[in-house]
């Protein structure tokens, strides 16, 4: 039997969170170099939907992984309904995107089977036969190659925006979907999760955002971000901030992009008055192209930007507003 | 005779509502335990070692984080309800400051597994030498901070529960005694919240910002001094472990892959650059 790779792609409340697609695209790659063969599973109740979604991509083969004591989600159930599935096809290789979610439970399942998880991976090596994985540390400061001391499966979670989902390969055929029925006893679930709530009145979810105009201490003032807000409108883009603008309230919690708040990586992201401390980076760093204003010419961002301009913010935003608005006029 | 006599009993009475009502007052106290982390500082310049797979520890440290809220969380807990805060942590020496630090909070006691190898230790064997540590304590709630800054494994409260066949929540934000148990206000992406219901004893990770950090007093520091700290030798709990399951093959400093394009000119000119470059090249135009 051929080394198999598992990406457990993620759904939350019936849709398929859209990181999994990066999660899908880092197996494909991994199985294209390694020969392995990539399956994928959705666990939940009545996923089949889902597990058809994921089935159109390149892949051999779709658990649909179902009770309905799987949803909603608790790590109990989760990891109780991994670990049969993943004891039952013992994959070499488990994949998944390192969200809250994962986060919640992973752990629990690799030390339930005596094994650990190498998390919030960015990349991966192939070294002769071994695979190490990429990950940072000390806040993005130092990067680290990591390889397992232990016997398959080997658990991986890859941090948002390390592979491209919109590189995800799509199968010539549909792959084949496998409903596994999983019984959950009772007692094995602990947790009573209540409903998911937005707190804030118009929550936006970041990570769906294409186009980010953001704002750091360089804005100054609460009153000064109407004029990133009308950049963000021209481009039709989202506001999004570094964490001391929502700290103080400026922007609601939801609009923070960083380490403790969103990872993003949209299509653009334009950084005004952002220093670029490693704990903003790793939220946006994936972004396909970034666009950093800054006065200091030393600001960390610049070690990340594509096009650059050290100059004031509030000198280039208004001329590049009306630059926008005309160039979109023009179409 | 009869006046001495009713004085007795009502003094039975009192006695025994003060027995009830402190025995219902201890059954509600929380003893809680805090896991502590010490890591270097966040803006310290760190310098690889000699063989590239671990830093240089010459650097200044501190509190992680997340950690030091966790601690506030604990304590504030604690002044809700009456009970205990112990906290722990791993590593040699220097690790001992956290401690002090935390008793001079507020914390009760501290347990320090003393030793420089503990740091080289990963998520799994650090979770499995604190279980071992802290067998036989009848804790009903232990708390760690959500990840810490040096590794951000945020695994180590998660492999904990699942050691101590203890239910978990990861990323808390708000913690309420219940009936029942808890019920804890767990962070999601983008905004949403989710409330959860959970039996003790039970492992939380807190989240940063649940609350406002504390100072130590003066008066707390001094009153540190007298409080138990408990080493525990390396030697103790090496039977718990059985070497790490992952390695780091190396350490270094990440390659800038990006050609960065300055943009120069007056500001109308720039805007102008830069509205090409959304247009031919970032293409959101």
């Amino acid at each position: 039997m051929p080394d198999t790779i598992l990406v457990v792609a993620e759904q939350r409340e019936g849709k398929l969170n859209r990181v999994s697609w990066e999660t899908v695209t880092a197996g494909q790659a991994l199985a294209s170099q390694t020969g392995w063969t990539l399956e994928a599973a959705v666990v939940g109740s009545g996923i089949s939907g889902i597990a058809s979604e994921v089935a159109s991509r390149k892949a051999a083969k779709v658990y649909a992984v179902e009770s309905p004591k799987l949803e909603p989600y608790t790590p109990d159930a989760f990891a109780f309904a991994l670990k049969q599935l993943i004891e039952s096809k013992q994959p070499k290789l488990v994949l998944m995107p390192h969200t809250y979610q994962v986060r919640d439970f992973v752990p629990k399942l690799a030390t339930a089977m005596g094994r650990t998880v190498i998390s919030d991976c960015v990349g991966y090596k192939k070294e002769g036969d071994k695979l190490v994985f990429t990950r940072q540390m000390f806040q993005g400061k130092l990067a680290a190659d990591v390889s397992f001391g232990c016997e398959p499966p080997w658990f991986v979670t890859f941090q948002n925006g390390a592979f491209r989902g919109d590189k995800v390969e799509t199968g010539a055929a549909a792959a084949r979907v496998e409903t596994v029925n999983v019984e959950i006893g009772d007692g094995v679930i602990r947790n009573r999760p209540q409903e998911v709530f937005k707190e804030a009145k118009q929550a936006v979810d970041l990570t769906q955002a294409e186009i980010i105009v953001s704002v750091g201490r360089g804005i100054k003032e609460q009153k000064n971000i109407e004029l990133a807000r009308q950049l963000a409108e021209a481009l039709g883009g989202e506001i999004a901030a570094s964490r001391p603008i929502c700290d103080s309230g400026w922007l609601p919690m939801d609009r923070q992009i960083g380490s403790s708040g969103q990872t993003v990586a949209p299509k653009l992201y334009l950084a005004l008055g952002i220093s670029g401390a490693i704990q903003h980076i790793v939220g946006m760093k994936g972004a396909r192209t970034i666009i950093a204003v800054n006065k200091d010419s030393e600001a960390p961002i610049f070690e990340i930007a594509d096009y650059a301009v050290v100059g004031n913010l509030f000198d280039i935003v208004p001329p590049l507003i009306e630059e926008v608005r005309k160039a979109k006029a023009t179409g | 005779m009869k006046q001495s006599g009713r004085h007795n009993s009502w003094l039975l009475w009192v006695a025994l509502v003060a027995a009830i009502l402190t025995r219902s007052y201890r059954e509600n106290e929380l003893k809680i335990l805090v896991c502590m982390k010490q890591v270097p500082q966040k803006d310290a310049p760190l310098k690889l070692n000699e063989t590239a797979n671990w830093i240089r520890e010459d650097v200044s440290y501190e509190v992680n984080e997340p950690d030091a809220y966790a601690l506030e969380e604990a304590l504030r807990q604690k002044e809700k309800h009456g009970g205990e805060v112990a906290v722990i942590t791993s590593g040699p020496a220097r690790a001992q400051q956290v401690l002090r630090e935390a008793l001079a909070k507020g914390a009760d006691r501290a347990i320090h597994l003393e030793d420089s190898a503990f740091v080289g230790l990963d998520a799994l064997s650090t979770a499995r030498v604190f279980a071992a540590a802290i067998k036989g304590e009848q804790f009903d709630l232990i708390f760690t901070g959500l990840q810490s800054d040096d590794f951000g494994f945020a695994q180590t409260g998660v492999i904990l529960a699942e050691l101590l066949g203890w239910p978990h929540a990861t990323i808390i934000m708000q913690i309420e005694k219940t009936e029942t148990g808890i019920r804890v206000k767990r962070e999601l992406e983008a905004g949403y919240f989710q409330y959860v219901d959970m039996p003790l004893p039970a492992v939380l990770t807190i989240q940063s910002g649940i609350n406002k950090l504390r100072y130590a007093t003066l008066i707390g520091i001094k009153q540190a001094k007298n409080k138990p700290l408990r080493k525990v030798a390396l030697a103790e709990v090496q039977p718990a472990i059985s070497g790490n399951l992952q390695k780091i093959e190396r350490l270094y400093v990440p390659q800038k892959t990006k050609n960065t394009e300055f943009l120069e000119g007056s500001a109308g000119e720039v805007a102008k650059k830069l509205v090409d470059k959304l247009r031919n090249e970032a293409r959101v135009i």
